[in-house]
């Protein structure tokens, strides 16, 4: 089912197949220390910077007894002397077993899996996809709350360019959710294909501009990073930054579960007076980063089934 | 043989190829996605506003010279969903093609994100699209899931 199998978008993965993917996830959290992929090679090609992806999956290959080789940033690379992505692929196919990429353009992961034979995981493509955050996202909302069908979540800031929050939602749609609110600036509300995506399936959804109205409702809240270089004017972005700042206070009217999730990085759309509440699970998330790429690792190169 | 209203304004073309039943005002795109400008060497003829039987009112364009290539019927069928295809020799159609567009089209339309590992040259990517929607034409981008409409799809021909 998972063997040799690439992942693009969240949307090649059905409810079932979501569901092992936490089931083993939650094995590998038991106990965190495997040799099952030794000798295996895990290569990760990131030409555009990261943190979280980068090392949660560098830590799961560790913890799983295998290797790791790549790069990051295109300066230390052929890129730089004009080699194109689908060479750079091929010669990192006869390398390793197993391939992370993440890459500025759109579909670049789509045409890498197109090239090489060896299973490709999808990093995060431009604006498009980032698959392995959103079974992360989701299998901390099901870790932290028991269970993600009939939950109301609220997505708080750009939903237009982050593809974090993006494939989220594409996620989302995979459970019964009882609602999802999307708050954001008017330039910064999703994509058309992603609201069609979200009518075709229907999806109960409202888009606004307001976070105070979905607050005292929201089981989850997640909240993502307005970036400054998306408004043309500097002072819009400076109002419109202040108004989803998320302060203590607001979070009065919260529910008393209610859970506050980020992707991270992020900068100052959260207070950090927040961090120490016990509504904020974002560096537990980033946590769960680690089982469920060891997870999804496992499964794709067939130690586990 | 009575002569149709529409050769009153037009002779008949002794070889070549008459694409008929074109959505009114659509003629010039057509010409415009075979990349004809006049300054092939083919005698050509536009026929616009003219009665139908089957949609009211049509274009229609001949080309003498000019056979079609299948890829050629691909790119009408974009712009002209409904339209046929008379091959002509010595003044007779001796075959009738109806356009048809293919579920998946690949290496006809580019992409309109400049974002997308399509447009990235030196990469072996071809575009490839799915038809989501046939009228009006919505092409949905197999690599970056943009989506295309039949106006872009005009512009990146007339371009």
């Amino acid at each position: 089912m998972f063997r040799g199998r690439d992942v693009l978008s969240i949307l090649d993965f059905s409810r079932s197949e979501l569901e092992h993917v936490f089931r083993v996830a939650a094995r590998m959290e038991k106990h965190l220390k495997r040799n099952t992929l030794e000798g295996r090679i895990l290569a990760t090609a990131f030409f555009e910077p990261s943190t979280r992806t980068r090392l949660s999956f560098e830590t799961a290959m560790h913890r799983l007894g295998g290797s790791v080789i790549g790069f990051s940033g295109e300066g230390a690379t052929s890129l730089a002397k004009g080699e194109n992505l689908a060479d750079t692929m091929r010669m990192l196919d006869a390398y390793a077993d197993v391939i992370v990429l993440r890459h500025p353009l759109e579909g670049a992961a789509k045409l890498a899996a197109e090239v090489v034979d060896a299973p490709v995981i999808n990093g995060g493509d431009g604006r498009q996809h980032h698959p392995t955050q959103a079974m992360v996202d989701l299998y901390t909302i099901k870790k932290e709350l028991g269970k993600i069908d009939g939950l109301h979540v609220a997505l708080v800031g750009d939903l237009r360019y982050g593809r974090a929050a993006t494939s989220f939602i594409y996620g989302l749609t995979r459970f019964s959710i009882r609602k999802i609110s999307l708050i954001s600036p008017p330039l910064l509300r999703p994509r058309e294909e992603v609201i069609n995506f979200l009518k075709e399936v229907g999806v109960d959804y409202t888009e606004g501009e307001n976070l105070d109205n979905v607050l005292a409702d929201a089981d989850v809240l997640y909240v993502t990073r307005i970036q400054k270089e998306r408004f043309p004017d500097m002072a819009e972005f400076e109002k419109v930054k202040g108004s989803y700042k998320l302060s203590a206070k607001s979070l009065e009217r919260a529910k008393e579960d209610m859970i506050i999730m980020h992707p991270l990085p992020k900068v100052d759309e959260i207070d950090m007076m927040v961090d120490n509440m016990k509504h904020a699970r974002y560096f537990k998330q980033a946590a769960y980063g680690v089982p469920v790429r060891m997870a999804l690792l496992s499964l794709l190169l067939g130690v586990v089934r | 043989m009575s002569a149709k209203p529409e050769e009153l304004v037009v002779t008949k073309i002794r070889r070549g190829t008459v694409i008929d039943h074109i959505p009114v005002g659509q003629a010039l795109n057509v010409l415009k996605i075979l990349g004809i400008r006049g300054e092939e060497g083919y005698r050509i003829a536009l026929v616009m506003n003219v009665d139908s039987k089957k949609h009211g009112r049509k274009d229609i364009v001949k080309v003498e010279g000019k056979e079609l290539s299948p890829a050629e019927v691909n790119k009408i069928a974009l712009i002209a969903p409904e339209a046929t295809i008379n091959v002509i020799e010595n003044y007779h159609i001796i075959r009738k093609v109806k356009v048809r567009l293919p579920d998946l089209l690949q290496g006809i339309v580019k992409c309109i994100n400049p974002n997308c590992i399509t447009n990235k040259p030196r990469e072996p990517v071809v575009p490839t699209f799915k038809v989501l929607l046939r009228s009006p034409l919505l092409l949905v981008c197999e690599y970056c899931g943009s989506r295309v409409s039949q106006e872009e799809i005009i512009k990146q021909y007339a371009g």
